[in-house]
């Protein structure tokens, strides 16, 4: 794996190899010291074209846990607000000569095509309403921790798909595991021809106790002026999540930020069925292990069988 | 009141004959080997192959190759004025050239855009010197392309302007279209169409379908082309307008169309060779230079309805919509880039390729489509009849080229073939009866 730039890109063993490297990194975390000196002396740079908490502050932990030296560039205060285009960004960040870049960028393919102007490994950490592999990644990794497997399992994505490139990557990766996948939304937020995605849709909540996942995706509040639903109450009131509607058997994620009160009620957040704390603890192994696969993991395979030390990889959970 | 006028550059006529070449005039009704006799820039003779006898002019020895009435193109944006860094009148007409055409149409897209007489004026000046190819030029329907009130257009249409279009953006407001056919009555000029509503089409920047629901790109639904042509086309009905719909993309249109034909609407429409070769598949690739362009590439459906309306008429000719742009308005994410693609050169091969070798369409219709965007404009069409002046594409149907290879005529290269490889190309064009291209590697074989 050269880059992770869609989720469409990794097949089913591969998902699970790079789950399975998390689950060995969550190990670390549990020392005095978190950290490993795996990718001592090579640089990471995150690039961040739209506002993250979750996402860069993951990726930005991930790097340093993991002993790379870190460049952070938000697009806010850099060069990009003086009308600096994204080839001439990503060429002065070159110079650096990182081993990775991870760019978060509002629009679709972005990091696909950074990736064709520099040797670095390419992370997309959100690519407009097209992919954010990582999320789904860890999102796998959540339910996989509660589920162990995901075969079979009914999960139902609730809200505006339309704009969430978290339910296209999550659809692809939740398929990929062998879950049975729902989406259901207003219809002006479901795209036409999603069908074709794998998965059913269904225009109201009254089936949803069928599902084992709830997966809600967030409203953005400006939605209603575009027309899409004619009011923020009247989308509660027939989308909202709330522990009327969630049964007591079902696990329920978001990604983050919610709007509470609007796609999800306060008490759900809260309830014990709520995995949203945990995938965000999720984020950081996953994002470790995303960076190990992509800048440490070819090293194993290329590395002689014994002597070169320099090539050997470091085990994992030796502390620095 | 005076017709429009199409310009070329002056320069020598063409002495030459074309020996033992295959000529295929599907209008003239010509099919057979002959040797071509040009002289003094027209088609002095069709004789029987190797048969001239013609010391005094240039020989070309033809044999294998293929004499095409010269192609025709409705609908190029040659850029000028305010946007040469893209293309002008000498680059884009080279590489209609290139391309086999004898004439094109410019659209008044331009920055200014095309809107009064001494805009029309100075390209055809321009034109007078530059141009390799007839060059005409469309001013805009309403002044400035704001789509509010109607341009001068009898003025316009004394200083040459062959019709008008808007081109680019739809004429928003029926009413202001009324007016503009109602107008026509008067000074006439045909009104070319670019149907799309706005708000239909939104934020969009591909067809909306699954393809778009994967990638998470805004589409642009197929309804949003549709709606437009029905309310046009009753609106030129309601009026005894004539109208010409570019660039058709979906399977809706073309029906409409149809429906307004059958109505007896003066209505006519062009396809372009990117929709009638390539699908919205082509898009997963989120490769802007080649595949970003409005209307967007459709689904397949779509694709194979302007096949049947090719072949069966409804789709009157074949129009490039050539679209250059500087490589930093493509290189740049797909949502962000310009929409666009150059065609002029590859048109013919790729029709070629795509269509006619795998027998979806004859050779021969192919041919007529793509001279035939004249007439809807009142332009003479090109014809290989003795007697009529030189505009001759000749090709080598069997030569394989890869696009972009040998670079472009073109000033810019966003070429929806680049890259690829096709069977079929233009040798040689004669244009107004001048040789107006010769392809750098095609030896002029002098017969014993």
């Amino acid at each position: 794996m050269k880059h992770l730039l869609s989720i469409e890109q990794l097949s089913k063993a591969e998902i699970e190899a790079i789950l399975d490297r998390a689950e060995s990194f969550s190990e670390v975390g549990r020392r005095d010291i978190k950290k490993v000196p795996t990718l001592r002396g090579r640089t990471i740079v995150t690039l961040f074209y739209e506002s993250s908490t979750r996402t860069s502050s993951s990726f930005e932990l991930a790097a340093k846990r993991l002993s790379a030296d870190l460049v952070s560039v938000k697009a806010a205060g850099s060069s990009v607000d003086k009308g600096e285009s994204l080839k001439d960004t990503v060429a002065t960040l070159s110079a650096y000569e990182p081993a990775a870049i991870v760019i978060r960028h509002p629009h679709a393919g972005a990091a696909q095509l950074v990736a064709q102007w520099v040797d670095a490994a390419v992370v997309n950490a959100g690519d407009g309403k097209h992919e954010h592999p990582s999320q789904a990644l860890l999102d796998v990794y959540t339910l996989r921790r509660q589920l162990d497997s995901l075969e079979g399992k009914k999960i139902w994505i609730v809200g505006d798909v339309l704009h969430s490139r978290v339910a296209r990557s999550n659809l692809i990766a939740f398929r990929a595991m062998g879950a049975e996948l729902t989406v259901c939304g207003p219809p002006a937020l479901i795209p036409r021809g999603l069908e074709e995605l794998g998965c059913e849709v269904e225009y109201s909540l009254d089936r949803l106790g069928e599902a084992d996942v709830v997966y809600a995706l967030r409203l953005q509040r400006e939605r209603m002026k575009e027309s899409f639903i004619p009011s923020i109450r009247e989308y509660a009131a027939h989308f909202q999540i709330d522990s009327r509607r969630l049964g007591r058997r079902q696990l329920l994620m978001h990604p983050g930020p919610v709007n509470r009160g609007v796609e999800l009620s306060g008490e759900v957040i809260d309830s014990p069925q709520s995995l949203i704390a945990e995938q965000v603890a999720s984020g950081l192994v996953v994002r470790m292990a995303i960076l190990y696969e992509l800048l440490a993991a070819s090293d194993d395979e290329s590395a002689p069988a014994a002597g070169d030390d320099t090539k050997r990889p470091t085990a994992i959970g030796q502390p620095a | 009141m005076s017709p429009g006028q199409l310009e070329m550059r002056s320069g020598e006529s063409a002495d030459l004959v074309l020996r033992r070449v295959t000529v295929l005039d599907p209008v003239a009704g010509i099919d057979a080997p002959h040797d071509v006799v040009i002289r003094k820039g027209s088609i002095a003779e069709l004789a029987p192959p190797g048969s001239a006898d013609v010391p005094d002019l240039e020989e070309i020895d033809a044999a294998g190759l293929h004499a095409f009435p010269a192609f025709f193109d409705p609908h190029v944006h040659l850029r000028t004025p305010g946007q040469e860094h893209k293309e002008d009148i000498e680059t884009g007409s080279r590489s209609a050239a290139a391309g086999g055409y004898c004439g094109v149409l410019a659209m008044a897209n331009t920055d200014p855009p095309v809107s009064t007489p001494a805009d029309v004026e100075a390209l055809r000046e321009d034109a007078r010197t530059a141009a390799s190819v007839r060059v005409g030029f469309l001013a805009t329907v309403t002044a400035g392309m704001r789509g509010e009130e109607l341009t001068e257009m009898a003025s316009l249409r004394d200083a040459g302007a062959v019709g008008f279009s808007d081109d680019g953006l739809p004429v928003r407001s029926a009413l202001v279209l009324r007016r503009a056919l109602q107008y026509q009555r008067l000074c006439g000029g045909t009104i070319a169409l670019h149907e799309e509503d706005p708000e239909l089409s939104g934020s969009g920047v591909m067809h909306e379908g699954a393809v778009s629901a994967t990638l998470g790109l805004d589409g642009i639904p197929s309804v949003s082309e549709s709606t437009m042509i029905a309310r046009d086309a009753a609106l030129a009905g309601y009026e005894g307008g004539n109208i010409h719909v570019q660039h058709l993309s979906a399977v809706e249109s073309v029906e409409a169309v149809s429906r307004a034909k059958a109505a007896g609407v003066q209505i006519s429409c062009e396809a372009s060779p990117h929709h009638l070769c390539l699908t919205d598949e082509e898009v997963r690739s989120l490769d802007p230079h080649r595949f970003k362009m409005n209307p967007p590439l459709r689904s397949e459906a779509d694709r194979q309805a302007l096949i049947e309306g090719l072949r069966d008429g409804t789709i009157d000719c074949v129009a490039t919509d050539h679209a250059p742009h500087a490589p930093e308005e493509k290189e740049v994410p797909f949502e962000q880039a310009a929409m666009g693609v150059t065609g002029l050169e590859t048109a013919f091969a790729a029709l070629h390729t795509e269509l006619v070798l795998p027998g979806v369409l004859d050779l021969g219709l192919v041919v007529e489509r793509m001279s035939a965007g004249a007439a809807p404009f009142e332009v003479e069409r090109s014809s290989l009849a003795p007697g009529s002046e030189a505009n001759i594409a000749l090709c080598d149907l069997s030569a394989e080229w890869t696009v972009g290879e040998n670079g472009y005529e073109s000033r810019s290269s966003n070429s929806w073939c680049g890259g690829r490889k096709l069977t079929g190309q233009v040798v040689m064009t004669l244009a107004g009866g001048q040789v107006a291209f010769r392809l750098r590697s095609f030896s002029l074989g002098v017969a014993a």
